[in-house]
This record gives structure tokens, C-alpha cells and sequence, in this order.
């Protein structure tokens, strides 16, 4: 009998090969991983199960909860489509002054979000560097608007894709590009066709972060956009509110946020990020 | 010549000047150790590496020229590599790999793919079209990255060590059919490898390629009988003593010994060839028709196959290769003084 559960065990480990962890890390990682976890149980304990439902059909969610997915996915396209080049450039090409151009560009992840949400304003607020002329002209104001929480959330989260793409970039096999280059391939069709579906994986990756950090946005966003309910009120600056006022509502926005973040991040990562 | 190639660069350590042609219809292989140079000449000739003098041409288009500030692109050249290690693309089929070329090129897909599936015909690997690269054994990689670039019908098709990619055994019948698919192609084939026996098997011609030099070129049976450099002694197995005339059918080396040859000595500063096989060893003075005996000392003994390697010590430094009976009755070992001797004959004499 012992002899077969020890038979057992060897061939368990046997198919699961390499993967035991030293003994030193297990009680690390519990560690680590309880201090991630427990936060979220205290939160669903204290959940108002009974009145959920009505709380969540409350219109003041449900316009938060789209405000937020609308602005983070198009805080994610927008970055997708200029952030790319800007990791292209960054990784590629020969241009000067290039790790201060990094360093810039890594700046609004290091920055406290309230600050980037002031120089926004200071760049394309009603007075403002460039907005100032564009109102004077056309009328057009992005701060106060769901153009200035879609502004607000790319100016946050667009580092974390180009800094991601941008090493996946760098660690992508050259020669695949060159091996292109020889069968006739131009420089667009080499970028199209071997560089992109080579960083792939990266491109995703950085996607997903790009996307989080949009959807948790609150200090660029409050101090740009404003907390307009229904106009600027994503879900952070509605959990935000309700915290002072109505914790059971902040929970139950929270709870959500949690449940669309989920639904948004796991199949992703078995996708495209699967080791 | 179908292909001109002057290229000098500097590129960190490497400091290059080679200077290759080949023909319509011709195999030529870039011959020489790891670090020689020989794949930046053929990454210049593909145009991934610009050139800092120099000039290469296909037939009449110049491809490459920093003097006339001419510079096309790789994809504007019609030259084709095959990579090391043929870098197919992990996320395309077979097919679509070697449609890769023709869709760059414009080709519509299907128009594309039909060409393609033709070119892995030839090959032999119709039946793969639908693969993943990972999936292929490295001999049908090297084919499809041969496919691969054939489809896009190059008038220069370089090969960058074809075979290294590959295990020993897979090696030799790799080997014979590229060979087989070198020949079928018209253009110029220029190679690079680090194998003499690729070399041989492979090329019409030897360009040697030492420290961004070329040191010899010839036909593959020139190179092999009269190796001008240590380096290529080796590769083809036989010893190279240097030395000047002493006479009409003598040689004096570095070392002091005189050496008589049967062809008259070309010039005042000549290489000697000798074949390892020619050199006997006795265990006393040889009596007979060898005019060239010496004392030496055994300095190493290695079996190689169903021959074993002997290198002698003494006046000359030299490499004999016995059988193991030879070895046994002269009771050969380590340190042991014998007799070496060479006929006049088999030593080939020419200038340095």
C-alpha cells in the first residue's frame, strides 16, 4: 500500500519534471500571494449579497462601468496604433538622444498620475499650450469630457505597451527580418509580416497592461476630466465617491470592476501569454 | 563572371578584403576557420552589410559601390540567401514560407502558393506543404529554406554553411542532394563553409578565406595538392614545409634539413607538400630507393578510423599515418626514436 503511494508520487513527479520549487520559496510565495488575496476577501465579506443586484442595475454603475470600458479600450487602440512605432523607434532606430527619449517616455509611469493630469490640463486645457488655440478656433475642449478621460487614461497607460513592445523588440531574432529583407521583402512589408507577428506575444502582453492601467485610472483622469456622473465618472472615481458616502455601492463597484477585469484578463493569458 | 565581388569593410574586429567572382553555372566555396570573414562577404554581396570600399556586381547592375554612393537594397537584388540556420518562419506552413518570396513580391496568394508547392516538388517535399517549420527533421529544413529561396529565381544564390545545422549522420545524404539541387540551379552558387568535405563535395571552385584574407583559390584538386597555407594543409590532410632552393632538385628548410625532390625546384622561396601516407617509418636506417631519411622521435600517436596518425618530432615536423600493424611491429610509442623517410617523388614542390 505505502509502496504504491510512493510508486505514485515518483511518477507524478516524473510527468511534472522539473517544476518543484525549492523548499525556501513556498513559504515566500504563500506569503506573497496571501497579501494579494487577502484584501479581496475582507472585500467580498463585507459585500451587501442581498441588495447586489439592484445596486448594480443602479444606473450611476452602469454608466460608470461603460464610461470606463469605452475609455480603456480606446485608450488601449490609441496606444496600440502609436505606440508601436514609438517602440519601433525606441528599440530600432538610430536617433539621438535616445535614452533620454526612453526616459520621457517612461515618465508618466513613474509620475504621480495627479501630476500628468495637471501638465494635461496645462497642455490641452481651455488656456492651455495647445488647447488654448484649438478652443479659440474650433470651440473643441477635451478636458471635462469623455475625450479628456480617454486622453487621460492613454497618457497613463501607454508607457506600459511601449515599454513592453519595445523589449519584446529587442529580443526578437534580427535575422528573421534580414532572412525577409533577402526574399524581397521592402521595409513596410518586413515591419507587416515578420517583425509584428514576431511580438506578438509582447504586442498582447503590453495590450493587457495598457488596458489595466487604464481601467484603474483615477488621478490623471479626476484631475483632467473631472467627476462628472455619466460624462467623466469612470468606476475608480465612482468607488471613490461612494467610499465617503455609501460603502455598500462602493463595494458593490468594486466587485464589479473586479468580475470585468477577470473576465477581460484570464482568457487573454491563457491565449497569448500560456508559457 | 556572373558575380563580382570586391568587398572591404571594417566591422570590430574583422578587418576584410576578399575578393571573390564566380561564374554562370558555378560553385564556388568560400573555404576557412570560424571568424574568417567569409559570412560577411556573402551578408555585403545579399546587401545586409553595406561595404565601406570595394565594389560588387551582377552581371552588369552594380549592387554595391560607397565610390559611386550606389547602394540597393537586399530586396531589390537579385540574390538569394540561405541562412545557417535557414531561419523559416515558425508561424507560416512550409508553403507559405517559401511562397514568402513571391508574395513580397507582389504575387497574389493562390498565384503565390501554386508556385511555391511546385518549388517544394523539386525538393521532394510536397507533402509538407501544410507543415509548421518546427516540426521538420533539419534536412528538410535546409531543403525548404533552399525552396525558399530558389522560388524567388536570384541569378546569385549564397549558401551560409549549408550543413553545419545538421547531425553527422543527416549530414552525409543532406549533403549529396544538395549537391544534386546546386547543380539543377543555373545561376551563380556561391558557399560558405568551414568543412572541407562540403567544400569539396559542393563547389567547382576553393576561394580560402584566413583573418579577411584570401590566401588561395583554385580548383578544388589545385587546392588540395598544393595547400599554401598551414591552415589548408590541414583541412586536406597534409603536411606543408617551407623552405628555399638549394638546388635544382633541393630544398633547405627553417630547420637546416635538405630535402630532394623529383620536379625541379620552381623558384627561390618554395612550399613542400607531403601526404601523411607517404612517410615511412623504420626502426633502423631504411636501405632502398628513399632519398630522403631522417632520425625523429615520436611526439603523439592518434587512431584515426583504420589508420593511425603519427607525429614525429626532430628536423622535421611532420605527420605520418601507418596501419595499427605497423604500429605494433615497430613497437611504436610515445618518445621512441625511429627512422622517417620520404620518397622524392611524393613530395610536390611549388612557389610560395
Amino acid at each position: 500500500m505505502s509502496e504504491r503511494g510512493a510508486t505514485t508520487r515518483y511518477a507524478e513527479r516524473r510527468r511534472r519534471g522539473g517544476a518543484r520549487p525549492p523548499w525556501g520559496l513556498v513559504p515566500l510565495a504563500g506569503l506573497a500571494l496571501a497579501f494579494l488575496v487577502v484584501p479581496f476577501v475582507a472585500l467580498l465579506q463585507r459585500a451587501p449579497w442581498s441588495s447586489l443586484g439592484q445596486r448594480i442595475g443602479d444606473p450611476m454603475v452602469t454608466d460608470a462601468l461603460r464610461l470606463s470600458l469605452v475609455s480603456a479600450f480606446a485608450a488601449t487602440a490609441i496606444s496600440l496604433v502609436v505606440g508601436i512605432p514609438l517602440a519601433w523607434l525606441l528599440a530600432r532606430a538610430d536617433i539621438p538622444g535616445r535614452s533620454l527619449l526612453r526616459a520621457v517616455v517612461i515618465l508618466p509611469m513613474v509620475l504621480p498620475p495627479v501630476v500628468g493630469g495637471a501638465a494635461l490640463l496645462f497642455a490641452f486645457g481651455r488656456r492651455g499650450l495647445l488647447g488654448g488655440p484649438v478652443y479659440d478656433g474650433s470651440g473643441f475642449l477635451l478636458p471635462f469630457s469623455i475625450w479628456g478621460v480617454i486622453a487621460a487614461n492613454t497618457f497613463v497607460a501607454m508607457p506600459f505597451l511601449v515599454v513592453t513592445v519595445e523589449a519584446g523588440l529587442r529580443s526578437a531574432d534580427r535575422r528573421y527580418e534580414d532572412a525577409a529583407a533577402t526574399l524581397g521583402a521592402g521595409r513596410w512589408t518586413v515591419f507587416r509580416r515578420v517583425t509584428l507577428p514576431m511580438v506578438a506575444p509582447s504586442v498582447v502582453a503590453g495590450a493587457v497592461l495598457c488596458w489595466a492601467r487604464a481601467l484603474g485610472e483615477f488621478g490623471a483622469t479626476v484631475t483632467f476630466a473631472g467627476n462628472l456622473a455619466g460624462r467623466t465618472q469612470t468606476m475608480p472615481l465612482a468607488v471613490f465617491l461612494a467610499l465617503e458616502s455609501d460603502r455598500d455601492a462602493a463595494i458593490a463597484l468594486s466587485l464589479v470592476l473586479i468580475a470585468v477585469s477577470l473576465a477581460v484578463l484570464v482568457p487573454l493569458r491563457d491565449r497569448w501569454l500560456a508559457a | 563572371m556572373l558575380l563580382r565581388a570586391d568587398v572591404r569593410l571594417r566591422l570590430g574586429a574583422l578587418d576584410l578584403a576578399v575578393e571573390v567572382e564566380v561564374g554562370d553555372g558555378e560553385v564556388v566555396a568560400l573555404l576557412g576557420p570560424n571568424g574568417a570573414g567569409k559570412t560577411t562577404v556573402l551578408r555585403a554581396v545579399a546587401g545586409l552589410q553595406p561595404i565601406d570600399e570595394g565594389r560588387i556586381t551582377v552581371g552588369d547592375t552594380v549592387l554595391d559601390d560607397p565610390d559611386a554612393g550606389v547602394l540597393v537594397a537586399p530586396a531589390d537584388r537579385p540574390v538569394a540567401l540561405v541562412f545557417q540556420d535557414y531561419l523559416l518562419f515558425p508561424r507560416r506552413s512550409v508553403v507559405d514560407n517559401v511562397a514568402f518570396g513571391l508574395r513580397a513580391r507582389g504575387a497574389g496568394r493562390a498565384e503565390a502558393r501554386a508556385a511555391a508547392a511546385g518549388w517544394l516538388d523539386r525538393v521532394g517535399l510536397a507533402s509538407l506543404a501544410g507543415a509548421r517549420p518546427g516540426t521538420l527533421s533539419g534536412g528538410q529544413a535546409q531543403r525548404v529554406a533552399l525552396a525558399r529561396a530558389l522560388a524567388t529565381e536570384p541569378l546569385v544564390l549564397l549558401l551560409d554553411e549549408p550543413l553545419a545545422a545538421l547531425d553527422a549522420r543527416a549530414r552525409v545524404h543532406v549533403r549529396a542532394e544538395l549537391r544534386r539541387h546546386l547543380r539543377t540551379f543555373a545561376g551563380a552558387r556561391l558557399l560558405v563553409t568551414h568543412d572541407p568535405v562540403d567544400a569539396l563535395v559542393l563547389a567547382d571552385r576553393l576561394v580560402i578565406v584566413e583573418s579577411g584574407r584570401v590566401t588561395q583559390q583554385g580548383t578544388t584538386a589545385e587546392v588540395a595538392r598544393r595547400p599554401r597555407s598551414t591552415y589548408v594543409a590541414e583541412l586536406v590532410g597534409v603536411n606543408l614545409l617551407t623552405g628555399t632552393a638549394s638546388g635544382d632538385h633541393a630544398v633547405r628548410l627553417g630547420s637546416g634539413a635538405e630535402l630532394v625532390v623529383a620536379d625541379p625546384v620552381p623558384g627561390p622561396e618554395v612550399a613542400v607538400a607531403v601526404r601523411p601516407r607517404a612517410v615511412s617509418i623504420h626502426r633502423h636506417r631504411p636501405e632502398g630507393s628513399a632519398r630522403n631519411a631522417w632520425q625523429a622521435h615520436v611526439v603523439d600517436l592518434e587512431a584515426d578510423r583504420d589508420r593511425v596518425r603519427v607525429q614525429l618530432g626532430g628536423p622535421l615536423a611532420i605527420v605520418a599515418e601507418v596501419t595499427p600493424q605497423a604500429v605494433a611491429e615497430l613497437d611504436l610509442v610515445t618518445g621512441v626514436s625511429v627512422w622517417a623517410s620520404v620518397k622524392a617523388v611524393d613530395l610536390a614542390v611549388y612557389e610560395r
